[in-house]
């Protein structure tokens, strides 16, 4: 079986590295491609914040429509671009086949065109700065009229309809990523590796990739009825009665609040689908970082479904202000504020994951650790936001701002960076410097929360979102705190240079890593740093255990990895 | 087993770093930079919020306690010192925060704030004075009935942003006798207010942050926020929903005159084809 799979081992440089059908390739391919785009989006980052804090500075460079535009980039950037790309794309790629000891992906020529057909989508996104009217500037959410009108605002000419494209291709990439998890996951798991045996990063991965399945056909439909309406004089979203310009459009019958619901549907789960595998991922390192399998591991999974599940029917929250009947926005808070229950539950598992263990502190499990508070400080946020009532006052503030940024930023990157240093050795055969690591990682933990904590302050002071400058009274007492958020948020930028640095060094000059350095259990480490091409360069493994057995039962050592001949007093749970 | 220096400098200034967060969480939420409230409902949403912020604050300074505690107490090198714990155990931890989340959260969503969205929503009180504000890019425009108590139609062929920026139709009487004002919204003291929403262009949002008012406008969909303003004086209409290049510097004014002057205020303005 591995000779066969050796054998048709691909020679040339281009099939090797550039159109590889390998899933560790191509999950690199993912994660440096979402570097190079976490360069762009913070450097918009940035801007804006230079803007926020010493607002006129930048002169002709930055005017109202530009400002608007890049709020709207650096949004769409770090969502589709950075965070799905690194966490999904990047390491569900790299991780689903080692975790379930599959030899590669279910369907590998598909997943090497769901990365190419990523590079145009990321393309189109960056051209769309240089087209005339410049980048889309509707925000990153899009509603109509605003970004169906070239009249309403410059960004609404050539620029939204690269957005609208360039989304296209992400999620015809999206889905071809999604399929192969799916299948994957289901069909190619080894002998032995039954479901409540995988880890809990690849659960993460499977119900991210059935969110994604289920919900991005409601944003393709969203798309493609905005480009009919901005290119094909529709009015899908377009009312009749708009003047604009001194002109009346010509439009009738349409209505902007399909395209908030057909756009939410997909965008709740969406942010589901970028935290779950930061979790994941957290429970993953910081298990091995703390020498214990994490604390309730089926009551993980549950609450793990169960929050996906709720996912789906809660997307209303975004349009509580949007003047859609009050019975169903009451329906939707009491629906959100549910999703609470299974996000308490796991923030308690992950706290407990600590209980009785003992904590290694690397780079990465600092990250873990710093995960943990991030999850309580933006999910507690959700609260304010998901109560209907409360929303009415912070609906479009900077609470909205820092509690998102929150969970989609600060929890997402945590994450990403636990795993980065946790799984280095596996995808490079070395480590990373764990000094250079400490500076990443304090000037990212103080920079990210210092900055989106003072947000959520700005919120209760109702500072109004998306706001070139600030032009009203009322927020006047909290617009001084920009100084210091802009302050931090530039720390947290530079802290990325550092680990940029330290990444691509230690590719070629980092100490050179054993097959196991951190004496984890999972099944990844059962074979050779950096993992082989095939995965396993004898059979396949059969597995025997859950991916968590740590502690000493009397033994020498204290875990046992995934497969391997059993001993007695296995920790794993009751048999299935 | 063996404490390495390493290990402990990093325990130490993380949780340092999380007793430092939780200290400065809450007392920057304790500091509440909310404007003055002065409409009942929205004394009501800031009980909501001021529960919110015991609730979750109680919460939060519990979980990083445990968490800092556990990081400290953990720290180190070598085995762990644990059991696998039973599934009873792990199920019936997990009833915990179900249990607490579950309640306080629909507490507060279910007690506090199902009756502030019913009177938001519910039925307008029929001494209400009805006015129409439209958001358009980027003002508001505010109309008034006139002493015939109704509004005219409005026809946006007819619009002209200076001369008629709402469209009204001349030839209908019911328009001749409403007021139309730009930027500013007059209403009387201690009386319930509704307002007609609308948009002439893209979506806006019309946001009064010290009457805790908050409603989108959309073209073709009237809206109504209602309110009781208690305390005479000036404050901010807001745009919350992004508009275009001006939507920063969509603002607005609520003007508050004593019930008296309002009338007086309002029997002087000129009808729009007066």
């Amino acid at each position: 079986m591995s000779d066969a799979h050796a054998a048709h081992a691909p020679q040339s440089f281009w099939s090797r590295y550039v159109f590889s059908q390998d899933h560790k390739i191509i999950g690199l391919q993912y994660l440096i491609t979402a570097m190079v785009m976490a360069l762009v989006a913070a450097g918009l980052a940035v801007l804006i914040r230079i803007q926020l804090a010493w607002p006129g500075s930048l002169g002709i460079m930055m005017t109202p429509e530009t400002y608007i535009a890049i709020v709207t980039m650096h949004g769409s950037l770090m969502v589709f671009f950075v965070v799905s790309l690194a966490l999904v794309s990047g390491f569900g790629n790299f991780l689903i086949p080692l975790h379930v000891g599959a030899r590669d992906m279910a369907y590998p020529f598909l997943n090497m065109l769901s990365y190419w057909v990523i590079v145009p989508a990321c393309l189109l996104m960056l051209i769309s700065f240089f087209v005339p009217g410049g980048a889309a500037a509707a925000g990153w959410t899009s509603y109509p009229p605003l970004s169906a009108l070239k009249e309403a605002v410059p960004g609404s000419d050539w620029g939204q309809t690269l957005w609208l494209l360039a989304m296209a291709l992400f999620i015809v990439s999206f889905t071809m990523g999604g399929l192969n998890y799916l299948t994957t996951i289901l069909n190619c798991r080894a002998p032995g590796m039954s479901m409540m045996r995988m880890p809990l990063s690849t659960w993460t991965f499977l119900i991210s990739a059935v969110l994604g399945l289920l919900t991005f056909p409601a944003l393709t439909a969203a798309a493609v009825m905005l480009l009919f309406d901005r290119h094909l004089g529709t009015s899908f979203f377009l009312p009749s009665g708009m003047v604009i310009g001194g002109k009346v459009l010509p439009h009738e019958g349409g209505t902007p609040l399909l395209f908030q619901h057909l756009f939410w549907f997909l965008g709740h789960p969406e942010v589901y689908v970028l935290v779950l595998p930061a979790m994941g991922i957290a429970f993953d390192v910081n298990s091995a970082m703390s020498r214990r399998a994490p604390f309730g591991y089926k009551v993980t999974v549950v609450s793990l479904l169960v929050a996906a599940v709720l996912s789906m029917i809660v997307w209303g929250h975004h349009m509580f202000t949007t003047g859609m009947n009050p019975y169903v926005g009451e329906y939707f808070s009491i629906m959100t504020v549910l999703i609470t229950v299974p996000f308490a539950v796991i923030g308690v598992n992950l706290i407990a994951s600590l209980f009785k263990g003992r904590i290694k502190f690397t780079t990465a499990s600092l990250f873990g650790l710093g995960l943990i508070s991030a999850i309580g400080l933006g999910g507690f946020g959700g609260l304010y936001l998901g109560t209907a009532a409360s929303d009415l006052y912070f609906h479009e503030t900077y609470f909205v701002v820092g509690h998102f940024h929150m969970m989609i930023g600060v929890v997402t990157f945590f994450g990403t960076f636990a795993g980065l240093y946790f799984w280095f050795p596996k995808m490079f055969g070395r480590l990373m410097n764990e000094r250079l690591g400490r500076v990443h990682f304090w000037l990212t933990i103080v920079g990210t929360f210092a900055t989106f904590l003072l947000m959520h302050f700005q919120g209760m002071g109702h500072l109004v979102r998306r706001t070139f400058e600030s032009a009203y009274d009322f927020q006047k007492p909290v617009t001084g705190m920009h100084y210091a958020i802009t302050f931090f948020s530039v720390m947290a930028v530079a802290g990325q240079f550092v680990f940029l640095y330290n990444f691509f060094r230690s590719i070629w000059r980092g100490e050179k890593a054993a097959r196991n350095p951190w004496n984890a259990a999972g099944l990844e480490w059962t074979t050779e740093s950096p993992a082989p091409h095939g995965n396993w360069r004898g059979p396949v493994p059969q597995v025997q255990r859950w991916a968590y057995e740590y502690g000493r039962n009397g033994h020498a050592e204290d875990f046992q990895l995934q497969a391997e001949p059993d001993r007695v007093g296995a920790t794993e749970p009751a048999a299935h | 087993m063996k404490r390495t220096t390493r290990g402990s400098a990093d325990a130490h200034y993380l949780t340092m770093f999380f007793a430092v967060l939780t200290v400065v969480t809450v007392a920057g939420f304790a500091m509440d930079f909310r404007p003055a409230v002065v409409t009942p409902h929205g004394r009501s949403i800031d009980g909501l919020i001021n529960y919110l912020m015991v609730v979750t604050g109680l919460l939060f300074v519990l979980g990083h306690a445990v968490l800092m505690h556990f990081v400290w107490k953990y720290q180190g090198e070598g085995p762990a010192d644990y059991t696998p714990e039973k599934p009873r155990t792990q199920w019936l931890t997990a009833l915990i925060p179900v249990i607490v989340m579950a309640g306080i959260a629909e507490v507060g969503v279910l007690l506090l704030a199902l009756p502030v969205w019913g009177e938001l929503y519910g039925p307008t009180p029929k001494d209400a004075l009805v006015v129409e504000v439209t958001g358009k890019q980027f003002e508001w425009i505010v109309r008034y009935s006139g002493a015939d108590g109704k509004f005219g139609k409005t026809d946006p062929k007819l619009v002209d942003d200076a001369e008629n920026p709402l469209g009204l139709d001349e030839n209908d009487p019911a328009a001749q006798d409403d007021v139309v004002k730009r930027g500013v919204l007059t209403i009387p003291e201690g009386k319930p207010v509704a307002v007609n929403l609308r948009s002439l262009d893209v979506l806006h949002s019309f946001a009064v942050p010290a009457f805790r008012i908050k409603q989108d406008v959309l073209t073709g969909f009237t809206a109504r926020a209602q309110f009781v303003p208690e305390v005479a004086g000036r404050y901010e209409i807001a745009c919350a929903e992004l508009c275009g290049l001006g939507h920063y510097k969509m603002r607005g004014f609520v003007e508050v005159r004593k019930a008296d002057e309002f009338v007086k205020w309002l029997a002087d303005q000129p009808g729009m084809f007066e």
